[in-house]
């Protein structure tokens, strides 16, 4: 059972590795270098946040 | 209470997500330290005796109190993600902030690996298969640690607080398992603990076990990183950290209690799993088998907590352009500082896969001490350049500047504690930092925007 859990840990590894690597391509090619990268120290969350409660 | 997370991108502008409240800070805080009352604190008996190991619970205790006390003060004040590096640059001044930043990232990155180093060995240690390697289960806790961390801190830090709860209620059963308000039946202190053997090494070993003592409570002030997500950082910040700091100091005295009243300390000394060992004393598999899952609870919730906060750290380096801005790339639909998450992931594979558990544990310890003695001259020059009433403070700690000189005289005391154990680690690590500085000072600060980075809207500093 334990080798098997050991299989399984790397193939979980592997999954989740690779989908943030399709996620960061994805979302490095569909916005901006200027958008991604607009977030100030300082700066109150946008007052249009929706929280559903 | 459910959160809409669809309008990611406001015009075009995108930041993090203010999300969160002082359970989630607790869950911050002490689930980064309580795998430290699991393992690591345990090692300070092998230095000086189980009473010495008792004695810098207490005074170790004092030192991170103060900790407490001074972080809530400034952060409540200095809410930005980034912790103690957003204090340092707008109190001390870049250089200071850099390295301040650079400890926190070391400090968090190390126990990350510390964290899935304990987990990967504490599975192979149950499992007891032949040739079965620890690698799977530490790249299985990193790799689905940074993805959680990937997807959001809502859910980052609400999975931190269920399993951190678990993890400190296991501690709290066994200790009531073991008839705590009786010597003799499980509990055998007054034999194990004798004026012979207290303190073996008499109080020379007491100063040495002040560098596993750090253990019971080292990254309590990691809470300070999620102040640009908490709703409200100057109730929740304080709240959160003071709220840990109580929790740990219980726990820390109840597994005291429980290990030396039933293991030797040659033995506590020197085993990676006291509690763990301290149920299997007991004869219940039930008790056991619960304390194995804490353990690995803990070493999750102590990874989770500081993928969290060395991402943060990192990230604002490079919104302030001390490293390329590139690294403050915030993901528009999550809101997370995810090309920081990814950049330090395999950061922390690599030395998870080559480093041993001693050397990660030290650099750890040592980065934390370093910015402990950065914090007690910071609040002193806080209250000196805006004193009270100058600036509006979400807290205000108490008895200043006691807090203070009691955090650096202990600062004091355990480098002097390190030096006797790891003298050359932290000779290395001190030159690492002077080169680094040397390097930021004379090339990297150019690239920085130097009006744009003080961002409180502060009155000027008394004197200047």
């Amino acid at each position: 059972m334990w080798t098997v859990l050991s299989y399984a840990s790397w193939g979980i590894s592997i999954v989740l590795a690779l989908w943030m690597l399709y996620d960061w391509f994805k979302i490095d090619t569909t916005f901006s270098e200027e958008v991604l990268t607009s977030s100030r120290e300082g700066e109150l969350e946008a007052v249009s946040e929706k929280h559903r409660i | 209470m459910t959160i809409a997370l669809e309008p990611a991108v406001h015009g075009d502008k995108v930041s993090l997500l203010r999300v969160l409240g002082p359970a989630h800070v607790w869950a911050l805080g002490v689930g980064i330290v309580l795998v430290g009352e699991f393992t690591g604190w345990n090692f300070a008996a092998d230095k000086g005796g189980a009473l010495a190991a008792l004695i810098v619970c207490w005074v170790v205790g004092l030192l991170y109190t103060s900790v407490a006390m001074i972080d809530s003060e400034v952060t409540s004040t200095v809410a930005a993600a980034g912790g103690q590096y957003a204090q340092a640059k707008h109190i001390v001044g870049p250089l200071m902030a850099f390295n301040v930043a650079l400890f926190l990232v070391f400090a968090y990155t190390m126990l990350e690996v510390s964290d899935a180093i304990l987990l990967g060995d504490t599975i192979v240690a149950k499992a007891g298969v032949e040739g079965l390697n620890h690698n799977a289960f530490i790249a299985a806790t990193i790799v689905t640690l940074a993805w959680l961390n990937y997807r959001g801190v809502l859910m980052t830090l609400n999975v931190n607080f269920v399993i951190t709860a678990v993890a400190y209620v296991s501690i709290v059963i066994l200790f009531f398992s073991v008839s705590p308000w009786t010597q003799g039946a499980v509990l055998k202190l007054n034999e194990l603990v004798t004026p012979g053997n207290a303190l073996p090494y008499g109080w020379i070993g007491v100063i040495a076990a002040f560098q596993f003592g750090i253990w019971y409570y080292l990254g309590i002030e990691g809470t300070t990183q999620a102040a640009e997500e908490v709703r409200s950082p100057a109730r929740s910040l304080p709240y959160g950290t003071m709220a840990g700091m109580i929790t740990l100091l219980i726990a820390a005295a109840m597994t005291w209690y429980v290990c030396a009243s039933m293991m030797p300390w040659e033995y506590l000394g020197t085993t990676y799993y006291p509690l763990w060992d301290a149920a299997k004393l007991t004869g219940s598999p039930l008790l056991e088998n619960l304390l194995f899952i804490a353990t690995l609870l803990a070493a999750l919730a102590s990874a989770n907590g500081c993928i969290n906060d060395a991402a943060r750290a990192w990230f604002s380096l490079g919104r302030d352009r001390y490293l390329p801005s590139w690294f403050a790339a915030v993901h528009p639909k999550y809101r997370t500082p995810y090309r920081s998450i990814l950049f330090l992931l395999p950061i922390a594979l690599a030395f998870a896969f080559i480093a041993d558990l001693n050397q990660a544990i030290t650099f750890s310890i040592l980065s934390g001490v370093l910015q402990y003695t950065f914090m007690s001259i910071n609040i002193m020059m806080f209250r000196k350049k805006w004193p009270l009433g100058s600036i509006r403070r979400g807290y205000t700690h108490p008895f200043h500047p006691l807090p203070a000189i009691v955090l650096f005289c202990l600062c004091v005391v355990t480098f002097f504690a390190i030096f006797l154990g790891f003298g050359s680690q932290l000779i290395a690590m001190v030159a690492f930092y002077f080169l680094i500085s040397l390097w930021f000072h004379f090339y990297r600060y150019k690239f920085v925007r130097r009006g744009a980075q003080f961002t409180m809207p502060w009155p000027k500093p008394q004197g200047y």
